[in-house]
């Protein structure tokens, strides 16, 4: 017998003594717990996600479509960066008032390649206003996820108020499981020594939110 | 079976130790109130816990109650997605699975995520056993693994260290592993965490195989996610070619929706933020994004064993939030070594002798580490009765009975007279004489005042005969003591 066959013989056994039970999984579990928390208007709902970012230590930004691009190349020459990489599907526009170099986002280059890099400009897929969390989901606009990972700088542009959700239930129901996913509260930190929090241990250190209208 | 860690003393000795180190009781004092104060804060945020917590509680029942068709339904999932999926019925077999798996692919070296279910096989010795190096990449867990140390707590396992200690394991140990520490490293946690990210930097890039856990598996989708603060775990689970991911049985969520509870509850009653810097989640491989190779072994190793106690099972609800230890007046004072396996508190409490069974002296003594206050009842997001599970086990090992191992039934003896007597009494007496740790004790008293008894049951018997017992109360234990001893004396 092998193990699979063992190990699935051994649940079948524990549960001997529990009835059978063929409820629906939709019906087993009673989802009365609230979809979003609180009555909010749209423009306090983009707010909050403002202010759940800050209280992470995300830097949060707010322009509109023509300010966007100055905004970036401004957030990237204060920042001191040489080279910023960007995803293949990026809107050409956001970059489009830096001299920075560009490095593209390539299946081939290698980990020490992306290391060399100072900043990654990306768009999001989802941001959820009551946790302030921004949801990357490999989209062409969003790329690879080691991208968002290696460089110390990440600039993510959320569209407000499309992109935002009020609440987690929310924000999965717009996600696709099939495709890798990195939910991002605020940047890389850890408690680990005296519970003191200290930001960026692996992940980018500074972690800047633009936050752009897109009626 | 993972044994016992060799040499491990039962409970109420180690606790016994641990209460006597004045500097491991005021950094986990610290820690423990810390993380409890803000966890209640992060709670009262959501005006649904209670619906939430109910909601995650019925979601991993009923996993649990079809546990044979989830892992099925995910084994398929998984494979859909590009996956391959392993079964290891024990930590012998996991390790041999994972060990072949490296070897494979010719490194000799990984990175690893923190993951309970590793250390609970021991995974890095078997590996190191077959010539690969396994580097922990948690900064905690480095500073474990520098400091040829244990794990002391769930989420932050280094807890029992404070920056002094962790500068001067930095400063010699580092480079024994890699790139040194900096010269004239100093204490602020700042600097510290600097050196650790140059040391492990340098690994991740370089890094063919990444090997992690997982918190939660989605049978419907194949969906594997991680939560995790600093990043590491991203790198491990993004930079390496190949992925072994070690996961528990238990872990299975039946849907994708399911992820919006345990996402909204794990966060705030683990470090208590209302949601941790970085989630990953994965479905087999992504052309192009991350490794082209994933393994997921799914581990048993006692956990069909708790699953056949009709009491104990709940324990499998368990998400490792530790919020139970935070809360937990005795792990506050004996500190996470006491239980002598990788999962302390009052979860390990509970989880541990279930997972190995109770012959060893650690594992009989440990339904014994509690005040049963019921503290982590409260706060536990899975409404896992802690108290309840303590008690059972408490009847098994001094009644014996009829208990599952390894897939068989077997009838536990009573524990030998003066086993059962020895980790009673010593954990009680322990207990006892150290109200400090005792906080409020409400559900204590009448639920389990007849573990309590003036004469053992079962082979104590002819020992208490002639013996007083701690007497327990029909109110309250805080009354109580408040009563009989009127505060005085109630620092130890
Ligand atoms: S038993 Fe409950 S409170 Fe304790 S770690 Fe598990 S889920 Fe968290």
């Amino acid at each position: 017998m092998n193990s699979r066959e063992r190990i699935l013989g051994r649940v079948r056994r524990a549960l001997a003594d529990v009835s059978r039970d063929d409820t629906p999984y939709e019906q087993a579990v009673a989802r009365d717990y609230a979809r979003e928390h609180g009555d909010r208007s749209v423009p306090e709902t983009v707010d909050l996600l403002a202010e759940n970012l800050a209280d992470y230590r995300a830097i949060v930004h707010r322009t509109d479509a023509e300010g966007l691009a100055g905004l970036i190349a401004g957030l990237l020459e204060k920042r001191g960066s040489a080279s910023v990489l960007v995803p293949p599907g990026l809107d050409e526009g956001w970059l489009a008032s830096t001299g920075v170099t560009r490095v593209t986002d390539r299946a081939e280059s290698t980990p020490q390649e992306l290391d060399r890099v100072d900043s990654v400009v990306t768009a999001c897929a989802v941001a959820i206003a009551e946790t302030g969390t921004i949801v990357l989901d490999g989209s062409p606009d969003q790329g690879r996820r080691r991208i968002t990972l290696v460089p110390d700088h990440h600039v993510c542009v959320v569209r407000v108020p499309g992109q935002v959700v009020s609440s987690v239930p929310q924000g999965l129901e717009r996600l696709d499981p099939a495709r890798p996913l990195t939910w991002i509260s605020g940047p890389s930190a850890t408690s680990d020594i005296e519970l003191d929090r200290v930001e960026g241990v692996h992940g980018p250190r500074t972690l800047e939110v633009i936050l752009v209208g897109d009626a | 079976m993972s044994g016992t860690f060799v040499g491990m003393p039962a409970f109420p000795e180690a606790a016994r130790e641990a209460v006597a180190n004045k500097t491991l009781r005021g950094n986990l004092r610290h820690a423990t109130h810390t993380i409890r104060a803000k966890r209640a804060k992060a709670v009262t945020e959501v005006s649904d816990w209670a619906e939430l917590r109910e909601a995650g509680k019925r979601i991993k029942d009923h996993t649990l109650r079809h546990l044979d068709r989830y892992l099925v339904q995910l084994e398929e999932s998984v494979t859909a997605a590009g996956g391959v999926v392993h079964w290891a019925a024990d930590a012998t077999e996991a390790n041999e699975i994972v060990s072949q798996l490296v070897k494979m692919t010719g490194e000799s070296e990984v990175v690893k995520v923190k993951s309970m279910a590793t250390q609970e096989i021991r995974l890095n010795e078997a590996l190191e056993a077959e010539g690969i190096r396994a580097y922990e990449t948690d900064l905690a867990e480095l500073i474990v693994q520098l400091g040829k140390d244990r794990p002391s707590h769930i989420l932050v396992p280094a807890i029992h260290r404070n920056r002094g200690e962790i500068r001067d394991i930095f400063s010699r140990e580092m480079s024994e592993w890699g790139r040194p520490a900096p010269e004239g490293l100093t204490d602020t946690p700042a600097e510290l965490a600097e050196a650790a990210r140059l040391h492990l930097r340098e690994k991740f890039l370089r890094a063919k195989v990444g090997i992690s856990g997982a918190n939660f598996m989605v049978a419907e989708t194949g969906t594997l996610v991680v939560v995790e603060s600093e990043g590491n775990g991203r790198m491990c689970l993004t930079l390496p070619e190949t992925l072994i991911s070690v996961v528990g049985i238990e872990k299975i969520v039946p849907t994708w929706r399911d992820l919006e509870v345990f996402l909204q509850t794990l966060p705030r009653s683990s470090t208590a933020e209302r949601m941790n810097p970085y989630t990953s989640t994965w479905t087999g491989t992504t052309d192009g994004d991350g490794p082209s190779t994933f393994h997921l072994v799914l581990l048993d190793n006692g956990r069909t064993d708790t699953l056949a106690d009709e009491v104990g099972r709940q324990a499998l609800r368990c998400i490792r939030c530790s919020a139970c230890l935070n809360v937990c007046p005795v792990y506050e004072r004996a500190g996470g070594h006491a239980y002598g396996s990788v999962y302390p508190g009052p979860i390990g409490a509970i989880l541990s002798p279930q997972l190995r069974g109770t012959g060893s002296e650690i594992d009989a003594s440990l339904p014994y580490a509690s005040s049963l206050c019921g503290a982590c009842y409260e706060v536990c997001p899975v409404a896992i009765d802690i108290p309840e599970v303590l008690v059972h086990l408490r009847e098994r090992v001094v009644q014996g009975g009829e208990v599952t191992r390894e897939g068989n039934k077997v009838v536990l003896r009573p524990a030998k007279g003066h086993a059962a007597e020895r980790a009673a009494m010593r954990a009680a007496r322990w207990a006892f004489t150290h109200p400090g740790a005792l906080r409020t004790g409400q559900r204590a008293a009448s639920r389990t005042r007849r573990f309590h008894p003036r004469t053992l049951p079962g082979p104590g018997k002819a020992w208490s005969g002639t013996r007083d017992l701690p007497p327990v109360p029909a109110e309250p234990f805080r009354d109580w003591w408040q009563r009989t001893r009127g505060g005085k004396d109630g620092a130890r």
